[in-house]
């Protein structure tokens, strides 16, 4: 008994990505460090319309016995959405979606991270996205990377990550919530920009092996421009070149 | 859990606000400052981000149809919730709200709520069926202190950015046209002061290592017309009566200064 009429009813024209980016194209990113006064180490980012903010806490006692590890810190992740953060309100607290999510930025950072260095504790990652369009996961990783620098945690390397995936069929950098909705496949990605080595894959959708690959070409392309701006944000806050 | 606070802290923030001084510098009825930012988040009907010195909130105001409440079956539903979200301070926890945040929740909601701030029968739309629910969530995102009036102050402010879709009523059945939006039916404005007991003294907007000290605390919610809409005392210690009457005085003098910081509408 309800009728909807929407404005948002997108119409992509052939090969042509609907708000006119380049197949190997950004969107708009904006990285911040050091934008919250409570946590260790804080970064907020927004990308294209996604709104991320990231927070750290640690190297810290881990008050939890039976998950602490006698040899290393544990580096966990929430990953959370704010109700207000998508078309229709999400419940609060976590749901299956974004405890996978929690897990695999968990995964997906610590390699990075000298946990050896700190036995018995844990590091406390919070990703909270204030506003969702299409590759929150990435961004939450991106700033995630950011917040622990800031909070002076010694790391390898700053992980960095971007999606990739196929839309109108063609493969492309980025994908925007539309995209990501109606296209064929996406394909996120987090790599250590020094090595190139992968930290996170995902893949969703339909693609042959070489559009695979050309995916996850994309997507290190992607990676290793945002690296940039994960770098910048840390010399803003804290100089030197 | 708050935390433990060093008995030398105590003293020496006691012993000044009983000298009429406060460790960060302010008078005793003095606000740290504010700021206030609407319309920040587009995917949100309204929103606000609000900060008091180092606190920091994020609201959004969300809106669905659903059904009323079965005791109340004419009118629209809101209802309030708060997030301390585990990066706003070390010692929150992540989970299902606590009394702390269902308390703040609540005094936020009341004040809303019974200062008729939103005008509820305008959001009925087919009587004892179909509502709009209107939804204001809180995301707390750094805790300095006082976040009570950040809340009440943020939520008002969003509630009054919100633009919701226009629905209306056709053979029974709703209709919802999202590209003619309106503003929500609102009666007034309502804000909210803090006052926290230290020593002998009364003191505004407590900081957080006020909060840690003070002996009980104070929120009062004032509407835009002066009348006193909500109150809730918190803290493990008693307060006298004049103690009251002063609070309720310095409280309808500085919520003026708050209401300064709302749109103008």
């Amino acid at each position: 008994m309800i009728t909807i009429i929407t404005n948002r009813d997108l119409e992509a024209k052939n090969s042509e990505r609907p708000d006119g980016r380049a197949y190997n194209e950004l969107r708009p990113l904006k990285i911040e460090a050091g934008v919250l006064e409570r946590a260790d180490g804080s970064a907020y980012l927004e990308f294209g319309d996604n709104k991320v903010l990231a927070a750290v806490y640690g190297p810290r006692e881990f008050h939890i016995r039976r998950f602490l590890k006698p040899n290393m810190a544990v580096l966990r992740c929430r990953y959370n959405m704010a109700p207000f953060s998508v078309e229709d309100r999400k419940r609060p607290g976590p749901d299956r979606r974004s405890l996978e999510i929690s897990k695999l930025t968990s995964e997906a950072l610590s390699p990075a991270v000298f946990l050896e260095k700190f036995p018995r504790s844990s590091i406390d990652v919070f990703i909270e996205v204030l506003q969702a369009e299409g590759g929150t996961r990435c961004a939450g990783i991106t700033a995630a990377s950011v917040a622990l620098a800031d909070a002076g945690i010694p790391m390898r390397d700053m992980v960095v990550a971007c999606a990739a995936g196929k839309a109108n069929g063609q493969v492309i950098m980025d994908l925007s919530e539309w995209e990501d909705k109606e296209g064929e496949a996406d394909v996120p990605v987090a790599i250590m920009p020094r090595t190139g080595e992968i930290t996170l894959l995902q893949m969703d959708g339909q693609l042959t092996k070489d559009e695979f690959e050309q995916a996850l070409d994309l997507a290190k392309e992607g990676c290793m421009k945002i690296s940039e701006e994960q770098k910048k944000a840390i010399k803003n806050r804290y100089g030197g070149d | 859990m708050q935390p433990i606070v060093p008995e030398i802290t105590r003293e020496s923030v006691t012993n000044l606000i009983n000298e009429g001084k406060r460790a960060d510098g302010r008078k005793l009825d003095q606000y740290r400052e504010i700021s206030l930012e609407t319309g920040v988040i587009k995917k949100a009907e309204g929103s606000a981000r609000v900060k008091i010195g180092n606190t920091q909130i994020m609201i959004g105001v969300k809106s669905q149809i659903g059904d009323p409440f079965p005791d109340t079956p004419n009118v629209g539903v809101f209802m309030t919730n708060s997030e301390l979200l585990p990066m706003a301070a070390p010692n929150f926890e992540p989970g299902p709200p606590d009394e702390r945040s269902v308390e703040l929740s609540r005094v936020t909601d009341r004040g809303i709520r019974e200062g008729k701030i939103i005008d509820l029968k305008k959001l009925a739309l087919i009587p004892g069926k179909k509502v709009w629910m209107i939804f204001i969530d809180m995301h707390i995102l750094d805790y300095d202190g006082n976040l009570l009036d950040a809340a009440a102050l943020g939520a008002m402010a969003a509630l009054m950015d919100a633009k919701i879709p226009t629905a209306t009523v056709k053979d029974d059945e709703v209709v919802v046209d999202h590209e003619n939006m309106q503003p929500l039916p609102l009666n007034e404005k309502t804000v909210m002061c803090t006052l926290a007991k230290i020593g002998n003294n009364l003191v505004l907007d407590p900081s957080l290592e006020e909060e840690g000290i003070m002996r009980a605390r104070i929120s009062i919610g004032v509407r835009s017309d002066g009348a006193i809409c909500s109150m809730q005392k918190g803290g493990e210690r008693p307060f006298e009566k004049e103690e009251i009457l002063k609070a309720i005085d310095m409280a309808q003098e500085k919520t003026k200064e708050l209401f300064e910081y709302l749109p103008k509408a």
